[in-house]
C-alpha cells in the first residue's frame, strides 16, 4: 500500500482514528492504574480484631465510638477513643488533630488511616455521620453482621 | 389551604404537561398546524401552574405552616426568613420542585424565544421538554410530595433546617446549579426533535448553542459558588471534595464544555454534526445521571439528601427510558450523516476535536471513579472501597495540563486551514518566555517548584496567544480602540471564557502547593505562627445569634508586628435541633486568604483552633466568575438576537 | 445503507451503566433492617425511671402490647414523630414506653414538659446500654413488642401517620388478634 497516494480526507480519517484510539486507550490505562493505587477498602472491628485486616496500609475502618472512651492529651490535640461494632468486637484509634463537628460518643464514625502491627489504629482523618438520619452503609452492615453472629 | 392551592396547581400542571407532551406531536403527526400551535400556550400555562406551586410552598414556609409535613421538617419559628425562603429548596422534596419550575421555566423560554423555528421544529422540541415535564411531576407527586400534610395532630415548632445549609451561599448556590443542570434539558430537546425529525442539518446547532451556552454559564456558576460555600462553610479549608455529588455536577458541566464546542464548529463549519448530537444527548443524560445518584442513596456522600429507595427506583426507569430511548433514536436516526467539509491538522475544527476528545477521556476518568465503589462491591460480593481524591487528581491533572496545551495553540488557530496565522516556531518562543518569566519570577520569590512553574508558564502561554490574538485583529485597524470595541461579543465570550480557566488555573495550583496549615491545642494569649503570619488567640466570648449560642474566638492577626486583622470565628449550637456548627473566620484577600476555624474546647479554657494561610485561593473562584462571564456574552453576541420573522412564512416551506 | 454499528456503542455503555446502576440500587437498600432482633425477646435491664428512684426492668415492659420508643431532646426527628405518637397513644389505645437514649435528664424532663409527655413512662438509658442491646442505629427508633416481651416489629425513623397505618397498626392488629 503507498501510503502517500491515499486521499487527503481518507488518510485523515486514519490518523483520527489512530490519535481517537491512543488517546482514549492510554487515558483508560492511567485511569485504571490510578483505581489500582487508591482504593481504600474498609473494614468492620471484627475484621481488624481477627487480624482480616492489612498492616501499614491506608485502609478504612469504623463502627460505633463507645461511650467514655474518648480521651484527650492535656498538652495537644492528639486523642484516642475506642470502636466497637456494639456487639464483642473493638478497637483503639488515635487521632491528631480537630474531629468533626458530628463526631459524638455512642454515634457512628469512620476512620481512613493505618492499622498498626499491635492492633491500635491510627487515622489520618476522622469522619462522622452527617445528619440524624444518614448513616454509612458501611456502618450499616457492620451493625447487621454482629447482630447476625450474636444471634447464632 | 394554601399547601391544597399548591398541590392542585401541581397536579394541575401534571395535566398540561400531559398536553404538552402528546398534542404538539399529534400535530406533527397529523400535519395539524392548530395542535402544532398549542406547544407556546401549554408551555405558559406549565409555567404558570409551577411557579403558583412554588409560590405556594414558599409561603407555607414563611406563615410556620408546620401542618405541612416538609415545612415542620426544615424550618422553625426562629429561623431568619431568608432562611425561611431558601428552606424551601433546603432538603429532597423542595429542591426538587424547584428542579422542576426551573424546567418549566426553561421550557417556556423556548416557547417564547424560539419564534423563528419552523412550526414543526418548535412543536417538536416543547414536546419533548413536556416528556420531561411529566417525568418530574409524577415523581413529585409520586414520591415526594411536599405538601402532604400531617393532620389532624401537629407539630407546634418544627425541626430546623440543618445547620450547614442556614448561608447566604446556601440561598443562591442550587438555584444556579439547577438552573444549568435542567437547561441542558433544552439542547438536548433540540437534538431529539433533530434526530426524530430526520433532518439532521446544521440549522439544530445554531438554535442550540445560545441555550447550551447559558444553561453552561448557570452550571459553571453554581458549581462555583458550591466550591465557595464549601469552602467557608464546611469549616477545614477545602474548595474541591472529587465527593459523588459534587461529580455528579462536574461531569455534565466537563459535557457540556465539550459541547459548547463541537456546537461551534457544527454550526460555522458543518463538521462532528452526529457527535454533537450525542454530546448534547449525554450532558443531559449526565444530569439526570447526578440526580439518580444524589437522590438514591446508591453512593455514599456528604449531601445528605434523604435516601428513599422508591424515589432511585423511579429515577431508574425514567431514566432508562428517556436515555435508553434516545440514545436507540440516535443509533437509528444517525446512520449515514455525513460531514463533507475538510480540514486540516491544524485547523479549528481539529483543535476542537482534541478538545473534546480529551474533555470526553477526563469525563470518563470521573465516571469511572465515581461508580467504581459501586462495580467493586457488586463484583467482590460486598467488598466496601472508596476511591480517594489521589485517584482523581492523578488521573484528571494530567488529561487536562494536555488540554491546556492545545488551549494555547487553539487560540489562534482558524477554521478550515490555520496555516496562515499559525507558526510553530513562534509557539515555541511564546512558551519559552513564559517559562522563562515564570521561573524568573519563581527564583525572586524563593519558590521554586515544579508543577507550579509548569501550570503558571501554560497560564502564560494561553494568556500571551489571547493577547497577541487580540494584537492580530487590531492591527491595521486606524481607530484601535473603536475596533477593539466592535469585536463581537461572542469573541470577548471566548476572551473571558479562557481568561477565566487561566485564573483558575493560576488559584488552584497555587492553593495545592502552597497553603500552609495548622491545627493547634491553644490557651488564651497564645501565640501560633504560620506562613508568616502570627495568629493570637486573645479570648473566648459567648455570642447569641437568632436561632443559636456560639463561642466566639477573637483571634489577632498580625504580621511582622504590625497588626493585620482580627478574626473571630465561632462555635454554634443551633437550639432547635441541637447540633453543633463551625462557623470559619476568614481574611479574605487577593493573593491570600486568613482562614481560622475552631476545633472543640480542650481543657479548662483551651480550645483546638485550626489555622490556614491559603494563597491565591480567591482565583478559583474568581476564575469560574470569568468563566461563566464568557459564557454569557457569548449568548448576548447580535447573531443570535431574534429575527423576528413570523414563523407562518416558514412553515409554507416546511409542513406543506 | 450499510448499518454503522458504532453508532450504537453509546447505547451499549448506558445499558452497561443501567445494569451497574440496578445491581448497586440491589445491594443497598438503605431502608433494609437486620431481622434477627424481631421476634426475640425484649432484653433484661435494670435502669431508672425518668421521674421516680424507681427502677425500671424487663418485667414493666411486659404484660401488654407496647410501642418501645427509643427518643432524645438532641433528635430532631422525635419532634417530629412527637404529635403522632401522642395521637397514637390517646386514640389507638397503645402503651408507650419510651427509652430515653444518650440524654441528660433534666433536659428529657423540660422537652416533655414543653410538647407534652403521651408515654406511660421512661427508661433512663444515659449511657446507651439497652440501646446496644437492642442495636439501636439512632434515634428514634420504636419497637412492637407483643404481650409475652417478645420483639415483634421495629421501625427505624419517625413515626408518621403513613408509618402507623402502613406497617405499625397492622402488626398491632395481628398481634392483638392471638396471631
Amino acid at each position: 500500500m503507498k501510503f502517500g497516494k491515499m486521499k487527503t480526507h481518507r488518510r485523515n480519517r486514519l490518523l483520527l482514528v489512530i490519535f481517537v484510539v491512543v488517546m482514549s486507550g492510554s487515558g483508560i490505562a492511567m485511569a485504571l492504574l490510578a483505581l489500582n493505587e487508591n482504593i481504600n477498602l474498609f473494614y468492620s472491628p471484627q475484621e481488624i480484631v481477627d487480624g482480616k485486616a492489612p498492616v501499614g496500609q491506608l485502609i478504612r475502618a469504623g463502627g460505633m465510638v463507645r461511650e467514655g472512651s474518648v480521651v484527650r492529651s492535656d498538652t495537644d490535640l492528639t486523642v484516642s477513643f475506642r470502636v466497637s461494632d456494639l456487639k464483642n468486637a473493638e478497637f483503639t484509634v488515635h487521632f491528631e488533630g480537630i474531629l468533626p463537628d458530628l463526631f459524638r460518643e455512642g454515634q457512628g464514625v469512620i476512620a481512613r488511616g493505618i492499622l498498626r502491627d499491635d492492633g491500635e489504629f491510627v487515622a489520618e482523618e476522622v469522619l462522622a455521620k452527617h445528619d440524624e438520619e444518614y448513616m454509612p452503609p458501611e456502618l450499616n452492615d457492620v451493625i447487621e453482621q454482629a447482630h447476625s453472629e450474636a444471634a447464632k | 389551604m394554601i399547601a391544597e392551592l399548591g398541590h392542585f396547581s401541581l397536579i394541575l400542571a401534571l395535566g398540561i404537561s400531559f398536553c404538552l407532551m402528546v398534542l404538539p406531536s399529534w400535530g406533527v403527526y397529523s400535519r395539524n398546524l392548530t395542535l402544532m400551535h398549542t406547544g407556546g400556550s401549554m408551555a405558559a400555562g406549565l409555567f404558570v401552574f409551577l411557579l403558583t406551586s412554588f409560590l405556594c410552598l414558599g409561603y407555607a414556609f414563611i406563615t410556620d405552616d408546620f401542618s405541612v409535613s416538609y415545612v415542620a421538617r426544615n424550618s422553625n419559628t426562629a429561623l431568619p426568613v431568608a432562611y425561611k425562603i431558601s428552606a424551601v429548596w433546603g432538603a429532597h422534596e423542595g429542591s426538587f420542585l424547584l428542579w422542576t419550575l426551573v424546567l418549566g421555566t426553561w421550557t417556556f423560554a423556548v416557547a417564547l424565544f424560539s419564534r423563528d423555528l419552523t412550526v414543526d421544529m418548535r412543536a417538536r422540541v416543547l414536546s419533548v421538554l413536556g416528556v420531561l415535564a411529566v417525568g418530574f411531576i409524577l415523581f413529585l407527586l409520586l414520591t415526594s410530595n411536599p405538601f402532604d400534610r400531617s393532620l389532624p395532630v401537629y407539630p407546634t415548632e418544627g425541626s430546623d433546617l440543618n445547620p450547614l445549609l442556614q448561608d447566604f451561599g446556601l440561598i443562591v448556590h442550587p438555584p444556579m446549579l439547577y438552573v444549568g443542570y435542567v437547561g441542558f434539558a433544552v439542547p438536548f430537546a433540540f437534538a431529539i426533535a433533530t434526530l426524530w425529525s430526520g433532518r439532521l442539518d446544521t440549522a439544530w446547532a445554531r438554535w442550540s448553542r445560545p441555550w447550551t451556552n447559558i444553561a453552561w454559564a448557570f452550571l459553571t456558576l453554581g458549581i462555583t459558588l458550591g466550591s465557595w460555600w464549601a469552602y467557608y462553610e464546611l469549616g477545614w479549608g477545602g474548595w474541591w471534595f472529587w465527593d459523588a455529588v459534587e461529580n455528579a455536577s462536574f461531569m455534565p458541566w466537563l459535557i457540556g464544555t465539550a459541547l459548547v464546542h463541537s456546537l461551534a464548529s457544527t454550526e460555522k463549519r458543518g463538521v462532528f454534526k452526529s457527535w454533537t448530537v450525542l454530546l448534547a444527548i449525554a450532558a443531559f443524560s449526565l444530569s439526570l445521571l447526578g440526580g439518580f445518584l444524589v437522590r438514591s442513596g446508591v453512593l455514599t456522600s456528604v449531601h445528605a439528601f434523604a435516601q428513599d429507595p422508591e424515589r432511585g427506583l423511579y429515577i431508574l426507569v425514567f431514566l432508562v427510558l428517556v436515555i435508553g430511548s434516545s440514545l436507540t433514536l440516535y443509533a437509528v436516526r444517525a446512520q449515514g450523516i455525513k460531514s463533507n467539509a475538510l480540514f486540516t491538522w491544524s485547523s479549528r475544527e481539529a483543535l476542537i476535536l482534541v478538545n473534546n476528545l480529551l474533555l470526553a477521556v477526563a469525563t470518563g476518568a470521573v465516571l469511572l471513579g465515581t461508580l467504581y465503589p459501586l462495580a467493586y462491591e457488586a463484583f467482590t460480593g460486598g467488598d466496601k472501597i472508596s476511591v480517594g481524591p489521589p485517584y482523581f487528581a492523578s488521573v484528571f491533572v494530567p488529561i487536562v495540563m494536555v488540554l491546556f496545551a492545545f488551549m494555547a495553540i487553539s487560540t489562534r488557530s482558524r477554521w478550515k486551514d490555520t496555516s496562515a496565522g499559525f507558526s510553530p516556531r513562534r509557539q515555541a518562543v511564546y512558551f519559552a518566555a513564559a517559562v522563562a518569566i515564570v521561573s524568573l519570577l519563581s527564583a525572586l520569590l524563593a519558590t521554586l517548584v515544579f508543577p507550579v512553574i509548569l501550570v503558571t508558564s501554560i497560564a502564560l502561554w494561553i494568556t500571551i496567544n489571547l493577547a497577541d490574538d487580540v494584537l492580530t485583529r487590531l492591527r491595521n485597524k486606524r481607530a484601535k480602540l473603536r475596533a477593539l470595541v466592535s469585536q463581537p461579543l461572542s469573541y470577548y465570550g471566548m476572551l473571558f471564557g479562557h481568561l477565566g480557566i487561566v485564573v483558575s488555573m493560576i488559584g488552584v495550583c497555587c492553593t495545592v502547593y502552597f497553603s500552609t496549615e495548622k491545627d493547634v491545642r491553644m490557651l488564651p494569649g497564645e501565640v501560633v505562627s504560620l506562613g508568616g503570619y502570627e495568629f493570637e488567640f486573645h479570648r473566648m466570648k459567648k455570642v447569641q445569634g437568632p436561632n443559636y449560642v456560639a463561642d466566639q474566638g477573637e483571634i489577632k492577626v498580625s504580621r511582622d508586628g504590625e497588626p493585620v486583622t482580627t478574626l473571630f470565628p465561632e462555635k454554634r449550637l443551633y437550639t432547635a435541633s441541637q447540633s453543633v456548627m463551625t462557623e470559619a473566620d476568614m481574611d479574605p484577600g487577593f493573593f491570600r486568604d486568613l482562614y481560622v476555624a475552631l476545633g472543640e474546647p480542650v481543657g479548662e479554657s483551651a480550645w483546638a483552633v485550626r489555622v490556614h494561610v491559603k494563597p491565591f485561593v480567591r482565583w478559583i473562584w474568581f476564575g469560574g466568575l470569568l468563566v461563566a462571564l464568557g459564557g454569557i456574552l457569548a449568548v448576548l453576541d447580535k447573531r443570535y438576537r431574534l429575527s423576528r420573522r413570523t414563523s407562518e412564512s416558514v412553515v409554507g416551506a416546511s409542513v406543506v | 445503507m450499510t448499518l454503522n454499528k458504532s453508532l450504537l456503542i453509546p447505547l451499549v455503555v448506558f445499558i452497561l451503566l443501567i445494569l451497574l446502576l440496578a445491581l448497586g440500587f440491589t445491594l443497598k437498600d438503605p431502608h433494609f433492617l437486620p431481622s434477627e432482633l424481631i421476634d426475640k425477646p425484649f432484653p433484661e435491664f435494670s435502669l431508672s425511671d425518668l421521674y421516680s428512684a424507681k427502677t425500671r426492668t424487663r418485667e414493666d415492659v411486659i404484660g401488654d402490647i407496647v410501642l418501645v420508643n427509643v427518643w432524645a431532646t438532641w433528635c430532631p426527628n422525635c419532634l417530629i414523630e412527637h404529635p403522632e405518637l401522642t395521637r397514637i397513644a390517646a386514640h389507638e389505645g397503645v402503651t408507650l414506653v419510651g427509652v430515653n437514649y444518650n440524654d441528660e435528664s433534666a433536659k428529657a424532663r423540660n422537652w416533655l414538659r414543653r410538647h407534652g409527655d403521651p408515654y406511660s413512662f421512661h427508661i433512663v438509658d444515659n449511657d446507651g446500654r439497652l440501646a446496644i442491646d437492642l442495636g439501636v442505629y439512632g434515634a428514634p427508633e420504636t419497637f412492637v413488642v407483643d404481650q409475652q416481651g417478645v420483639i415483634r416489629y421495629r421501625h427505624v425513623g419517625p413515626v408518621t401517620r403513613d408509618v402507623w397505618q402502613r406497617t405499625l397498626a397492622p402488626v398491632i392488629d395481628l398481634l392483638g388478634s392471638g396471631a
